[in-house]
């Protein structure tokens, strides 16, 4: 038995070995950059790819000491938050009018509200630019985070609707059916009933959009007209233009412990994750 | 009846705004003036005949497309046989690469992209093909993965006991049994993995050779450096050519997907 068991594990060996030369190792190789430093050849303590560094923690009191990058984390998390609770009023009545509605059978007009994810993001983020130029949004450049903003809540519209829609859906009508034999008004029934059982996919949509929002620049950069610089741009300014990938490693080892923090938090108050939760259910 | 009208007036509108920058640009894709707000009287499919003309972003297309397939195949190979590998281990061994699975889905891109452009220059080949794929396949393969083991859990293990009881090799039974058995989920996981890689620009711009573009990198060049699309108007074409395919794309996959429940309704 074991012995017909063993020839599938095996299956997975190359699988775990890819994971760990690609995912783990690199991520303990940003650890390690992010508390070295490059230094003049002789007074190294060792050699990364060639380079002679030796230990140091400057790196991080160099990134919190400017004002500028504190700006940008606040600006970051700023739009992140405001994004993510503007789709969310959005796309909580979309999600709940097509799990209730009659004509929505079988997830057609669901479909509808997914369909511009499978379009290419940058060229549906640069479609966005261009309408916005058509309703002449660039006239000042003080419209930069309402525009960014806007890119923002268009692009990961989609993220919102679909996970808040799968819940709706599961919910049990009679609950509802109770609490309204039991007297309860509609908005009473809907606040006290409807949308605490909807919870899990708030808080799936919100981890879906949350993160990608304070971290992927390309909205900013296209939509900003340079005016919105956030904490993703950051590393990429580190690491493409300025090539210091220690200090470039070390703004992305304070945003991979705030990303596995709110996971550890995030996981306490939901305890069973669904196992298809996720981007991946959405295609 | 006010509710239902209000129901579908909303829904509408927020469909109206969703598609309203797309059919901008399918509109103006049929239009030559050379920027988006000026209408040019010509009409015509000049801005495609432009786009099959302009041989970088005909490149840029392929290299998209080739990369996608190539990043999405070795995805599904490897990203396949580790949940049949994960499927089958210990508990122990199934919880921790479970976890480790979902980490690129978790991380945020533009930390996973810095990660493997420092674990490829360290292997000595940083900025080449190999780590652009190298990226795409870490990006995509989390999605193979949790394609797959739903599918190996729905199957009859019974079966591939009894294909074993009958003389068949592991191998063989795999091949047989198994793989069939999971095939939806092992599509499913190569179309999602093909998507996510022709929609990616973090990680590419991390780990590609210079002068390599993807369709990514190029609009990003096109509009974030520069204003609009007044420098490369055939890129309106192409937008619109991708619009198209993925409706038609949508179309089939419905189809095929109502007579899929009707058959099962009618059983």
């Amino acid at each position: 038995m074991s012995g017909l068991k063993f020839s599938r594990k095996q299956l997975g060996i190359p699988y775990a070995v890819f994971l760990l030369a690609f995912v783990v190792v690199p991520l303990l190789l940003i650890i390690l950059y992010a508390f070295t430093k490059k230094v003049p050849a002789g007074s190294e303590t060792f050699t990364i790819a060639g380079e002679p560094v030796s230990f140091a923690v400057s790196n991080f009191s160099d990134f919190f000491s400017k004002q500028a990058n504190i700006r940008v984390l606040f600006v970051s998390f700023g739009l992140a938050i405001i994004t993510t609770v503007i789709s969310l009023l959005i796309a909580y009545p979309v999600a709940y009018i097509l799990a209730k509605s009659k004509f929505n059978k079988g997830g057609v007009l669901l479909i509808l509200f997914i369909l511009p994810l499978w379009i290419n993001f940058v060229l549906r983020t640069a479609a966005m630019k261009e309408l916005l130029y058509f309703i002449g949004m660039y006239k000042s450049n003080s419209f930069s985070f309402v525009n960014t903003l806007i890119g923002m809540v268009y692009d990961y519209l989609p993220f919102v609707i679909m996970p808040l829609y799968s819940v709706i859906l599961k919910i049990d009508k009679s609950y509802a059916e109770a609490s309204a034999d039991l007297g309860a008004k509609p908005w009473k029934t809907f606040v006290s009933v409807t949308l605490p059982l909807s919870m899990p996919g708030i808080v799936s949509a919100v981890s879906m959009v949350l993160l990608p929002t304070t971290t992927s620049y390309v909205i900013s950069d296209t939509l900003g007209n340079g005016n919105v610089t956030i904490v993703g741009k950051l590393i990429e300014t580190q690491f493409l233009t300025m090539h210091n990938w220690h200090a470039g490693s070390t703004i992305a080892l304070v945003l991979l412990v705030i990303i596995f923090l709110s996971m550890f938090l995030s996981g306490k108050f939901t305890e069973e994750k669904d196992e298809s939760a996720g981007r991946a259910n959405l295609w | 009846m006010v509710k239902k009208i209000l129901s579908g007036s909303y829904i509408t509108l927020v469909l109206f705004l969703l598609y309203a920058p797309i059919l901008l640009l399918f509109v103006y894709s049929f239009n030559m003036s050379r920027e988006i707000g000026i209408w040019s009287p010509e009409w015509g499919f000049d801005l495609y005949v432009k786009l099959w003309n302009n041989a970088d972003l005909m490149e840029t297309v392929i290299n998209t497309l080739v990369l996608a397939f190539v990043a999405g195949f070795i995805a599904t190979v490897l990203g396949t046989m580790g949940a049949i590998g994960i499927y089958y281990s210990s508990r122990r061994v199934n919880k921790t690469m479970n976890e480790l699975t979902k980490i690129p889905m978790i991380n945020a891109e533009v930390v996973t992209a810095i990660s493997i452009a420092l674990i490829c220059t360290m292997f000595g080949f940083g900025r080449s093909y190999a780590s652009l794929l190298i990226g795409h396949v870490v990006l995509t393969i989390p999605f193979v993965v949790l394609s797959v083991i739903p599918k190996l859990k729905q199957m009859d293990n019974n079966l591939y006991e009894a294909v074993l009881d009958l003389g068949a090799t592991p191998t063989k039974a795999i091949f047989l049994i198994v793989i069939p058995e999971i095939l939806p989920g092992i599509i499913s996981g190569f179309l999602l993995a093909i998507n996510i890689s022709l929609d990616d620009y973090i990680i590419t711009s991390f780990t590609k050779p210079s002068t390599f573009k993807t369709i990514s990198t190029y609009v990003y060049d096109a509009y974030a450096k520069g204003g609009k699309s007044s420098s490369v108007p055939a890129l309106r074409a192409l937008f619109a050519i991708i619009f198209v395919v993925m409706i038609a794309y949508v179309v089939i996959y419905s189809f095929i997907q109502n007579r899929k429940s009707k058959r099962e309704g009618s059983r």
